[in-house]
């Protein structure tokens, strides 16, 4: 069976996390990052903690082995707070992990929970020094009158040690929750989004930020929609999109002026008033906005299609990818169970030519443009057999379901796969399921 | 021009008839509505507008409000005290929320399972 990509299939590789069925809320992945290498694969959870996988550098070499990713480094990132003068909870849960481009020996990341965003440093210790002239090898203190010769200390070899340090923590900037973090490709400053505001950071400087957005209006009553989404060029520094709750994008440029309430650029596709509905504006909301990593295009993500634009054109969508059309006759109970307002991500392949999101039942999608082809591959226990190649499944909408396929009815809407993430460089991907994380290579001949 | 006029009538539906058949036809979006709105005859005209978003807004648990809690007190001063429901509410009302009812918030010492 052919998939994306010409003949491309995709096999299990590695699955993380707890087998048992009763899941504990912390152990809830909320988001999944790779590094810019694809080396590290960070992710988030529900209990504020972040786990760290490296590439297997052993593997590199060996194709069919290349996608074995072990713990490297666990910490815990945020804690729950309690904002005594709004009688409010602040959750630990981490909703976004963004990596710094590496610099030097250390990895630097950003990791925010609703309200606050610090920067983690990941470091490396394989030596230590031995053969101290005032101290024991347990540390005790000699007594001085016992020494009589002198020596230099010399660094040993010493078994991995992944330290995991909070260097920066930039907080008290917002007042609704946080729900995007972007570094900016200048790799000085990064910008911050809650529902009406929009920051933005240097790295550097903990005790102040800019606001650059601010769609709070002066009366309450009259909001109309929220930012829920946010991201910076992969290239421009002075540029930056962010999507709302209606279904727009709207593309700013940081030279016009400092606060960038009017946009440079805004991307809608007009409705047809005739088919509006009640769930018309819920289901347009976009949950995610990812720019290709050529900079020239934009995907979004909304309830039931992922949406790709270009940067030059305004007016509607250069590409439309139904996600999961057979869910727009079942409105009715997603809204009443809350799953019309679950929030799935996307992503790119590293050369923009195939994209991803999750679906329910565990589904994933995948898109490629440039075959127009797509495929719906599933995350399970069942398909975890090492190297075993995922087969496509198939979603009967209506009338008769033919072998092997699944009706809309029997899907299960608990088991969502919001978060997925695809190595920059190579085909490889982590989907994460509630909290469960797999990871995939393509299949290797 | 006439040509064209008969290819029209023989390979498409008429405007009229077309219109017919889509009246008939309700998009699925559209019958979902209604049956929403059979269930929950109060709803809202307007969903996308403010009282969703400043729902969003404002997620977060509302636990203990000391200005709820003296109104309160000061409404039941002669009624019995009534025994908290363990329900995560929005508004405390008049409800005294105890400490027995908050449910504890420890910040995680488990490490977490997919490191195991």
């Amino acid at each position: 069976m052919a998939g994306p990509g010409g003949d491309m299939q995709w096999c299990f590789s590695q699955v993380k996390g707890a087998i048992d069925d009763d899941v504990a809320e912390a152990d809830i992945i909320s988001t999944v990052e790779f590094n810019h290498t694809g080396e590290l694969l960070a992710t988030g959870d529900k209990g504020g903690r972040v786990v760290i996988f490296q590439q297997e550098i052993e593997n590199k070499n060996l194709p069919q082995f290349r996608s074995e990713y072990n713990v490297y480094s666990t910490f815990q990132s945020h804690e729950p707070e309690f904002d005594y003068l709004k009688s409010l909870e602040i959750e630990e849960k981490i909703n976004k992990i963004r990596w710094l481009p590496q610099k030097n020996a250390a990895q630097f990341l950003l990791s925010t929970n609703d309200k606050t965003i610090k920067l983690w440093k990941i470091s490396e210790r394989d030596k230590r020094p031995e053969g101290y002239n005032l101290k024991e090898e347990d540390g005790r203190y000699k007594d001085p009158n016992t020494i009589t010769s002198l020596r230099v200390p010399v660094l040993i070899p010493m078994d991995l040690m992944v330290e995991a340090s909070p260097r920066r923590v930039f907080a008290n900037a917002h007042t609704y929750h946080i729900n995007s973090i972007s570094v900016n490709s200048d790799d000085e400053t990064y910008l911050s989004a809650d529902d009406l505001r929009i920051n933005l950071w240097h790295l550097e400087i903990t005790d102040r930020s800019f606001n650059i957005v601010d769609i709070k209006p002066a009366n309450m009553e009259e909001l109309t929609e929220v930012i829920t989404a946010a991201e910076f060029h992969p290239h421009q520094c002075n540029t930056f999109v962010y999507s709302s709750s209606k279904g727009t994008l709207r593309l700013c440029d940081m030279r016009a002026s400092a606060l960038c309430d009017k946009h440079s650029k805004l991307f809608e596709e007009p409705e047809d008033p005739s088919n509006r509905s009640f769930f018309s504006e819920i289901i347009s909301s976009i949950s995610d906005v990812k720019f290709s990593h050529n900079g020239r295009y934009m995907m979004t993500r909304d309830y039931l299609s992922v949406k790709i634009w270009d940067l030059n054109m305004e007016n509607r969508p250069v590409e439309t990818y139904q996600v999961h059309e057979y869910l727009r006759s079942k409105l009715c109970s997603l809204y009443e169970n809350d799953c019309i307002f679950d929030k799935f991500e996307c992503c790119w392949n590293g050369n923009d030519s195939v994209v991803m999101t999750g679906s329910y039942n565990n589904f994933f999608r995948m898109f490629d443009r440039g075959q127009r082809r797509d495929v719906t591959l599933e995350a399970s226990r069942e398909n975890s057999k090492p190297m075993q190649v995922l087969k496509p499944r198939k979603v009967c909408a209506g009338g008769k379901r033919k072998k092997d396929e699944i009706s809309v009815d029997s899907l299960d809407f608990n088991k969502k796969i919001l978060h997925t993430a695809w190595h920059p460089q190579d085909n490889i991907i982590a989907v994460a399921t509630t909290n469960n994380l797999y990871i995939f290579q393509d299949k290797v001949n | 021009m006439s040509g064209d006029n008969e290819e029209t009538q023989t390979t498409e539906n008429t405007p009229a008839d077309e219109k017919q058949a889509q009246d008939k036809v309700i998009s699925p979006e559209k019958s979902e509505e209604a049956k929403l709105k059979a269930r929950y005859p109060n709803l809202g005209n307007k969903p996308g507008g403010s009282d969703l978003l400043r729902k969003r807004l404002q997620k977060g648990q509302k636990y203990f409000d000391s200005g709820d809690y003296n109104m309160a007190k000061a409404k039941i001063k002669n009624k019995q005290l009534p025994t908290a429901a363990p329900e995560k509410t929005e508004i405390t009302g008049d409800h005294i929320p105890t400490p027995q009812d908050l449910p504890q918030r420890k910040p995680s010492l488990v490490a977490s399972k997919l490191a195991g």
